[in-house]
């Protein structure tokens, strides 16, 4: 979900704000050394994977091989790009621990959801993917539609990412943002042409490892300085007279009495059942890694590992944000107050989203810093590659076979899987330097993709637990929903004071105009989707069979012990999910 | 997962990270040897070689016990 809306602050800076900063931190020789040893690593890997991809099932889907670790690790690491990181650390910042809620109330019970309810039918059912889910439910049309959709917002992100990670190593590194561009889109082409869905994995399990060692001593040193948590919320209270900075729920009683603008209904309906649930359980970039698991237990497990460790995450990217409020000082003593790109000036020259690299000068010494540099870039290019991946899938399945050709030779497609992991490459770096000439892009990239999401997640949830919902009603819900979404978001474009129509208040900001119009898309979804149901004919039980709840026998799963059992491990995550937002209250 | 039967993906990263970790390990050991230390806060806690210690524990403990040969069990 994150990818939706990942910084969207980033997003309304629009990533110009990168540009002015001077370069933030000098390499030694050590932080060079590791950086480039990076780089070849994951080469070498795309080489020595390329003999395990011959066949479909290989390069799409990985052999279906992985355990329900590396399944689950990748099912992570191919949300948390470094644009994640730096936009989440910046939104800490500026909003505090309210930010939080994009990584608990805002994933983990949609990961849940997926793993113990979901995720039996996606694996079920064979299919290659989400919009193959449903072709096997509503039709071609439906196919086709968020195939399209799909493809197109994934290779935009794909250049998203792109254009972010050199801009992050311009102003980071002072390296030219033309080289960082073609050497991150080389690598990426290099390694997932060579190795497929198994080459993006492998290299996101790997990128796992490196953000845990490359930025987690961040926060360990800050809270050092600081003095402890406790101290730290003193310092802020002090430094900005107010608790709203460390508290979750405290300030979402009403729209303006949080820095957000955004009120409890919209955090709870919005991002953490709209949002949240279309992305962890639709998306299908984070959807491919659980299907490439080994068996359906380890396919149910990995959503489940990745929810783990999705709520940890929290320490090592919101806790910068908030640690920057008391620790970060300019060279005169005086506290360093970080400002939004409209606002960067020679008195305050960084901006929100460069609080992650800033701590990381700060506290990194070499060596350190360039395990943190190589973890971001591992982010950027787990990013690229795990769109590129999805990309190349959804094309050559959803888009190629169906309407290009239908009866191709297995190792036809995989030629063609190839291809258009290439393609998707070029045309990324064609939208990395659109977004490069017009930065205001990233905003309406961020748009374009939450129109489809939450219509996408009204249209899977009605064919998987309706056996009424029709074709038709596939097709028309998932339009409708993508229609009104787009609708909404042009009029409060024209008339920004729309907005206290579409998010119920006159105090609602931007970010609560994207939560609102999720839940106004995915209701305008469901409703059509109900009514041309009960307009057109439903399709035979007998062909629901592997598709809806209801008319599905799920296989039998042998009884595991506690230790191994998948409701058992939901049911701890699910109570430090509820104890951490008692705490944190 | 095992990779054509031989290296499993836990190798490749057991070999990363005791590389890293041996790296700065040892820049972390030269500091404290010589006592020139960085300039960064707190460099007195000396990050590089604890943290770079850990690291190619950590790293030196994946090499091993997924070496290619062995028969792994996940």
């Amino acid at each position: 979900m994150a990818r939706l809306f990942i910084g969207n602050h980033i997003a309304q800076s629009g990533l110009a704000f990168l540009l002015p900063s001077s370069v933030l931190a000098h390499l030694s020789i050590i932080d060079i050394i590791i950086i480039t040893s990076y780089f070849v690593m994951v080469v070498w890997i795309g080489f020595y994977l390329k003999g395990q991809s011959n066949t479909g099932l290989d390069f799409f889907m990985a052999g279906r091989q992985m355990s329900a670790w590396i399944a689950g690790l990748s099912f992570l690491s191919a949300n948390l790009g470094s644009l994640e990181l730096m936009g989440w650390a910046g939104s800490a910042y500026q909003y505090g621990i309210l930010a939080a809620h994009w990584y608990w109330i805002g994933a983990i019970p949609a990961m849940l959801f997926m793993g113990l309810v979901m995720m039996p039918f996606y694996y079920i059912c064979k299919t290659n993917s989400v919009p193959g889910y449903l072709k096997l439910r509503f039709g071609e049309s439906s196919r086709v539609l968020s195939g399209v959709c799909f493809a197109f917002m994934t290779i935009l992100m794909s250049g998203v990412n792109m254009f972010a990670m050199a801009l992050v190593m311009k102003v980071v590194l002072g390296w030219n943002i033309s080289f960082s561009i073609l050497m991150s889109s080389l690598v990426v082409a290099l390694y997932v042409g060579l190795g497929g869905l198994r080459s993006a994995i492998f290299n996101e399990v790997l990128q796992f490892a490196l953000i845990w060692c490359g930025a987690l001593l961040v926060p360990i040193l800050g809270l050092i300085e600081a003095g402890g948590w406790h101290n730290l919320q003193a310092k802020i209270l002090m430094n900005y007279h107010t608790s709203e900075y460390t508290h979750l729920w405290k300030g979402l009683g009403q729209f303006n009495t949080n820095a957000m603008g955004v009120q409890w209904t919209g955090i709870v309906f919005g991002l953490g059942f709209v949002i949240s649930f279309g992305y962890w359980t639709t998306d299908f970039l984070v959807v491919q890694r659980a299907m490439a698991a080994k068996n359906l237990r380890a396919a149910q497990m990995a959503p489940i590992i990745a929810a783990a460790f999705k709520m940890a995450i929290h320490f090592f990217v919101i806790l910068p944000g908030l640690l920057g409020l008391v620790v970060l000082h300019n060279n005169d003593g005086t506290l360093m107050h970080l400002v939004g790109q409209d606002a960067v000036s020679t008195a305050n020259p960084n901006s929100y989203n460069e609080v992650l690299p800033l701590m990381m000068e700060r506290y990194l010494s070499p060596g350190l810093l360039g395990l943190g540099i190589t973890a971001l870039i591992a982010g950027f290019m787990s990013g690229m590659a795990g769109n590129v991946s999805a990309f190349s899938t959804v094309w050559t399945y959803d888009i190629y076979k169906p309407l290009i050709k239908k009866n191709g030779t297995d190792s036809h497609y995989v030629s063609v899987g190839r291809w258009a992991t290439v393609l998707g490459i070029v045309v990324s770096i064609g939208t990395a330097y659109l977004v490069m000439q017009a930065a205001g892009i990233m905003d309406y990239v961020q748009a374009l993709f939450s129109f489809f999401i939450a219509p996408l997640l009204g249209t899977v949830l009605a064919g998987m637990f309706w056996k009424r919902a029709t074709k038709a009603a596939g097709f028309w819900g998932l339009l409708v929903g993508t229609v009104t979404s787009v609708a909404l978001y042009a009029w409060v474009r024209v008339d920004p004071t729309a907005l206290r129509y579409v998010a119920f208040s006159s105090d609602a900001k931007a970010m609560a105009a994207d939560l609102y119009r999720a839940l106004w898309a995915f209701s305008s979804c469901a409703l059509v989707t109900v009514i041309v149901s009960y307009c057109s004919k439903p399709k035979p039980l007998s062909e629901l069979a592997g598709l809806v709840y209801g008319a599905t026998t799920l296989p039998h799963q042998e009884r595991m012990p506690l230790l191994k059992n998948h409701w058992f491990w939901a049911a701890i995550v699910i109570t430090v999910f509820f104890v951490l937002n008692i705490v944190f209250y | 997962m095992q990779i054509s039967g031989k290296i499993s993906i836990w190798f490749f990263i057991g070999v990363l990270l005791a590389f890293y970790g041996a790296l700065i390990f040892g820049s972390g050991i030269y500091e404290l040897v010589t006592g020139i230390l960085p300039n960064v806060v707190l460099a007195r806690l000396h990050a590089p070689v604890w943290w770079g210690g850990m690291m190619l524990a950590l790293g030196l403990f994946y090499c091993i016990r997924f070496v290619p040969g062995k028969k792994q069990t996940n």
